[in-house]
């Protein structure tokens, strides 16, 4: 069994259907860059796996929880996906460390001490142990971006959502951030991320999914995606952003 | 005839002052209250407590509070329950008040942003978990000088109760112009006494909005 199954899955929002019947199989430890044009269906997918999204037909299983619409089931899910945003959303009254400790005690009823020593240790890990006590406004955008990936690391996900995670940052910080997720990958970590850095997918990525109108138009390995297109969407699309 | 002096007068209507502000305190307590759960309804993922609460603002926002008053008075007592005045002008307040506070805490709750409620949920909070930690904290921040700008309302709002015999500035001021004949004098203190309840808060209102927008930046 896969730890990621999405079978069958449609979304429309009124009478524009938006995600046309997504199978996706996700193996322990593989990292998926999801690429395609925009409103291709990337983001409203990663948003369905979390359970942002209701889905109007087909199914998603991460690790055996069931995604269903009644918050019981929800946070089943969510206690095993993490989701990294395009806009950090950090919560801006609270210090780095305080983010990177509120789920877990209030979701996880973590006692306090032990949620601050895995907040150290979250922020540690990418790089920011020292900025425990700053604000969100106090941190760069790259300083941020790490933060909210300490604190879904923290909720110990099997596996980690990231929507376009660079794209609101100065070209400077980008990498910093994609260093942190290398690390993740190397580490073994599930990764599902929506990307335009090409050339962290091609590097760093098991398998390529390129989305278009709503399906999955073409799936492999990076080499085989970017080397050798088979649609002209893709060859389209590749010949745009290269 | 008795003889009023200016400070009888003054320190009467001093005495009355006092249910004004008992009245106010009571008022913006209880209608922090129920204006919180009203809140609570307003935003809930049922649509049966939305309509509700809904309906409960745009009702009391859409009456006159003279006619609340009347109505908790004089409408509770034709049912054959006798409410002293000082019950119907709680009730008719606290009511009136709490309609005002869920509709201007309803529009900070929709100020934070989304992905403050997206990145919650994501982390697996449900949603009176993510009111408690994530949105209230913000919104209140945001909340504090309209809903200190509001309590000045309910000062003033405190005067129409007077009607349905309460006794506190207002009335007061009504029964010492019937005793002195000297009504621009005892209206002039009145109205003295209504702005210096009122005054500092619409100031402090100011200077806490223009403080918190200092906070925003550098804690
Ligand atoms: N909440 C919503 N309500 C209505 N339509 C929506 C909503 N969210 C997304 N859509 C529509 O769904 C389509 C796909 O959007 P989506 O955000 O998934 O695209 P995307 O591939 O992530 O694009 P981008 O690269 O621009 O982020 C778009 O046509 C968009 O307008
Ligand atoms: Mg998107």
């Amino acid at each position: 069994m896969s730890l990621i199954e999405i079978t069958e899955v449609r979304k429309s929002f009124g009478d524009n259907e938006v995600l046309k019947g997504i199978d996706l199989n996700v193996e322990p430890g593989e990292v998926i860059a999801i690429i395609g044009k925009s409103g291709s269906g990337k983001s409203t997918l990663l948003r369905c796996i979390n359970g942002l999204e209701t889905i109007n037909a087909g199914s998603i299983q991460v690790a055996g929880a069931q995604l269903a619409t009644d918050e019981l089931h929800l946070k089943a899910l969510r206690l095993k996906v993490g989701m990294i945003f395009q806009g950090f959303n950090l919560f801006p009254h609270k210090t780095a460390g305080q983010n990177v400790m509120l789920s877990q005690m209030v979701v996880k009823k973590t006692p306090k001490p032990q949620a601050e020593e895995m907040a150290k240790k979250m922020l540690d890990r990418v790089g920011l142990g020292h900025k425990f006590d700053a604000y969100p406004d106090q941190l760069s955008g790259g300083q941020q971006q790490r933060v909210a990936i300490a604190r879904a690391l923290a909720m110990q996900p099997v596996a980690l959502l990231c929507d376009e995670i660079t794209s609101a940052l100065d070209p400077e910080l980008v990498q910093e951030v994609l260093a942190v997720v290398k690390e993740l990958a190397s580490e073994g970590m599930t990764l599902l991320m929506v990307t335009h850095e090409m050339r962290f997918a091609r590097d760093v990525c098991s398998r390529v999914v390129f989305m278009h109108l709503g399906r999955v138009h073409e799936i492999g390995p990076p080499g085989e995606v970017f080397g050798n297109p088979k649609t002209p969407e893709l060859r389209q699309f590749l010949g745009q952003t290269h | 005839m008795m003889e009023f002096s200016t400070w009888d007068i003054v320190r009467n209507l001093l005495l009355a002052a006092r249910w004004t502000i008992v009245l106010s305190l009571v008022a913006f307590a209880g209608g922090a209250t129920v204006g919180l759960v009203i809140l609570f309804l307003r935003i809930s993922k049922q649509k049966a407590a939305r309509v509700f609460a809904g309906g409960y603002i745009e009702l009391f926002q859409g009456t006159p509070l003279l006619m609340q008053l009347f109505l908790s008075f004089f409408g509770l007592s034709l049912l054959g329950v006798e409410v002293p005045a000082w019950l119907a002008a709680s009730v008719a307040l606290i009511l009136w008040t709490a309609s005002f506070l869920a509709e201007i805490w309803r529009g900070c709750v929709e100020s934070i942003p989304k992905g403050q409620w997206e990145a919650s949920a994501s982390l697996g909070m449900g949603r009176f978990e993510q009111m408690r930690h994530v949105i209230l904290p913000q919104a209140l921040t945001i909340a504090i000088p309209p809903t200190v700008g509001f309590s000045v309302q309910v000062v003033k709002g405190t005067s129409l109760t007077s009607i349905i015999g309460f006794t506190e500035l207002a009335k007061a001021g009504q029964v010492l112009t019937n005793a002195t004949f000297m009504p621009f004098t005892v209206y002039g203190f009145v109205a003295l006494i209504y702005f210096a309840l009122c005054f500092p808060l619409s100031k402090s209102s100011q200077f806490l909005e223009r403080k918190l927008n200092v906070a925003h930046r550098d804690h």
